[in-house]
């Protein structure tokens, strides 16, 4: 039988070391949703929102109270809108008033976000994908709870540059769109390399084609709990930290498996995965950063913080994968800058640069995350920086990511304040030289090859 | 069997385990196994309690504790077991 300093262990991590499930995602397939009537497709798309995700946040609630652990977000991922929307979308704004029902739906089921306004273009573009995109900035600047997101390349497929070229102008535009609001849009527009299906974490969340009608994926989180029982080895060998960050990895995803359980079973819908990453959130003690600390580190960005970062997505991993029937989304570390206090504190320190921030998601993560640039950025920049990520995705067979937010009518030394989770962000400075006749070129970069390997 | 865990974390004073063993006679929870201990004067409980058929929703379990948490001056948390469980056995 469980005994009291089990207890108090359990209890301690969730009062004192955040420990928190991040978010129960349904996963929700629109296909059935498509038609060539417009307003059919809205109709269609906010009646099986709706219907499916009614009791989600309840459910959400109900486990929060009777397990005692905090389940911050739940929320929802939908089929690529492109492919929903294809047929009945003429316009850019055709597929504005489909972004719109979705806000609407998930306003009325009461999610605090719905991912998937999303085209998948890793090899090429339809029209209808490239309507989606160039609807982007509107769609960004008229909702509240819609994330988007873009996959511009794969292992298999190589990388699509026309859709990077665009990507970066698609970025600044939404920018500019939603500058009264420090370019927010931004904060909820990702490009992709490598995206998976099943990815319950914004704003890169879609239901992928491969999935069920439905499915219940989780996020758990827990930096603060790895943080605090590292506090207990420092010192020890490679051998006594790696034991700590695994087993701890272990007891936190065990959480996650309980609660992705009890709500597939509550909802009647299929559990799908977990997701083992280590999400921090703006909140002091919740930092992936302090944990790099912890292991040894002035600040996170110092030498020897990608063989840190490799170490502890490594082990979370090995923890976590026991603890659960099922693992899959993108189960990496999360780096963002501006949810994560001690990177923050890294990039005021002057330790932490958008360069070793790329190095670092050669080894975890998935890539740049919610970095806050100049407003003067070129769009050919912001291109430069999603190929160089797509880039380290394709060859290393792995997720990546570009978040970065040109804040319209800010530079270097300023302060971005998104609020909320999203958290604050300092700006960076970006490297200026021109990648222009790089980027203009038409076409894509092909596959990389996958035998050679060195 | 719906088992749960009430904790009672505080300072230690009279009647804890009497008030707290009370209102569950009262609303129909039985207890199973308890186990205490003082450390550095604060008081630490654990119960281990049946929750199959109480008189009140588990709602209304979780507020009464809480408020009779707030009389006594301690915190009292009423969790299911299987978060411990899951997270303690393999």
């Amino acid at each position: 039988m469980i005994n009291i300093f089990e207890v108090t262990e359990t209890n301690k991590m969730v009062e004192q070391e955040n420990l928190d499930v991040r978010t129960i995602t349904m996963g929700i397939n629109l296909l059935d949703c498509a038609s060539d009537n417009l307003s059919e497709v809205n109709e269609k798309i906010y009646k099986k929102i709706t219907s499916l995700a009614k009791d989600l946040v309840s459910t959400g609630n109900d486990i929060e109270k009777e397990f005692g652990v905090p389940i911050v977000n739940k929320r929802i991922s939908i089929t690529p809108i492109s492919l929903v929307g294809a047929a009945a979308c003429k316009t850019p704004q055709d597929y504005v008033t489909i972004a719109k029902t979705l806000d609407r739906a998930a306003h009325t089921v009461g999610v605090n976000f719905i991912g998937g306004y999303s085209a998948i273009v890793s090899k090429g573009m339809t029209k209808s994908d490239e309507l989606l995109i160039r609807s982007i900035p509107e769609a960004m600047a008229s909702t509240e709870l819609i994330c988007s997101s873009v996959n511009v390349g794969s292992t298999k497929t190589g990388i699509n540059m026309d859709a990077v070229r665009l990507m970066g102008h698609i970025i600044k535009e939404t920018a500019e769109y939603t500058k009264s609001d420090d370019s927010l849009g931004c904060a909820k527009l990702v490009v992709l390399c490598n995206a998976p299906d099943d990815n319950p974490f914004m704003a890169g969340a879609f239901h992928g084609v491969s999935e069920d009608d439905a499915v219940i994926n989780v996020g758990v989180s827990g930096p603060g709990v790895v943080k605090y029982a590292l506090e207990s080895v420092r010192g020890e060998s490679f051998e006594v930290l790696c034991e700590t960050i695994k087993k701890t990895a272990f007891k936190i995803t065990r959480v996650g498996q309980l609660v992705a359980q009890e709500a597939s079973r509550r909802l009647g819908i299929p559990f799908g995965i977990i997701d083992l990453s280590l999400a921090p959130t703006p909140a002091v003690g919740d930092s992936v950063a302090d944990i790099l600390e912890e292991i040894g580190l002035e600040h996170a960005g110092a030498p020897g913080t990608t063989a840190a970062l490799a170490l502890l997505n490594d082990q979370v991993k090995k923890g976590g994968v026991m603890a659960s029937s099922y693992v899959g989304g993108l189960s990496g570390a999360f780096i963002p800058v501006s949810e994560d206090q001690g990177m923050i504190n890294a990039v005021n320190a002057g330790a932490l640069t958008i360069e070793k921030l790329e190095a670092m998601t050669c080894v975890c993560s998935v890539g740049l995350d919610m970095i806050a640039v100049p407003g003067d950025t070129k769009p050919e920049t912001l291109s430069g920086i999603i190929a160089d990520e797509a880039a380290i995705g394709m060859v290393n067979q792995k997720t990546t990511a570009v978040r970065i937010i040109p804040v319209i009518g800010k530079g270097v030394g300023e302060t971005v304040e998104f609020g909320g989770l999203l958290g604050y962000a300092p700006i960076m400075p970006v490297n200026s030289f021109d990648c222009s006749a790089f980027v203009n070129r038409k076409g894509r970069i092909p596959a990389p090859i996958h035998s050679f390997k060195n | 069997m719906k088992k749960c865990v009430i904790t009672v974390v505080g300072k230690d004073t009279v009647g804890i385990i009497a008030k707290v063993c009370t209102y569950l006679a009262e609303t129909g929870i039985n207890i199973l196994d308890i186990s205490q201990t003082i450390v550095s004067g604060y008081f630490n409980m654990m119960m281990i309690v049946d929750m199959t058929s109480p008189s009140k929703s588990y709602d209304d379990v979780i507020s009464d504790l809480d408020k009779l948490g707030e009389e006594i001056g301690v915190l009292i948390k009423c969790q299911r077991e299987e978060i411990f469980d899951m997270m303690h056995r393999i």
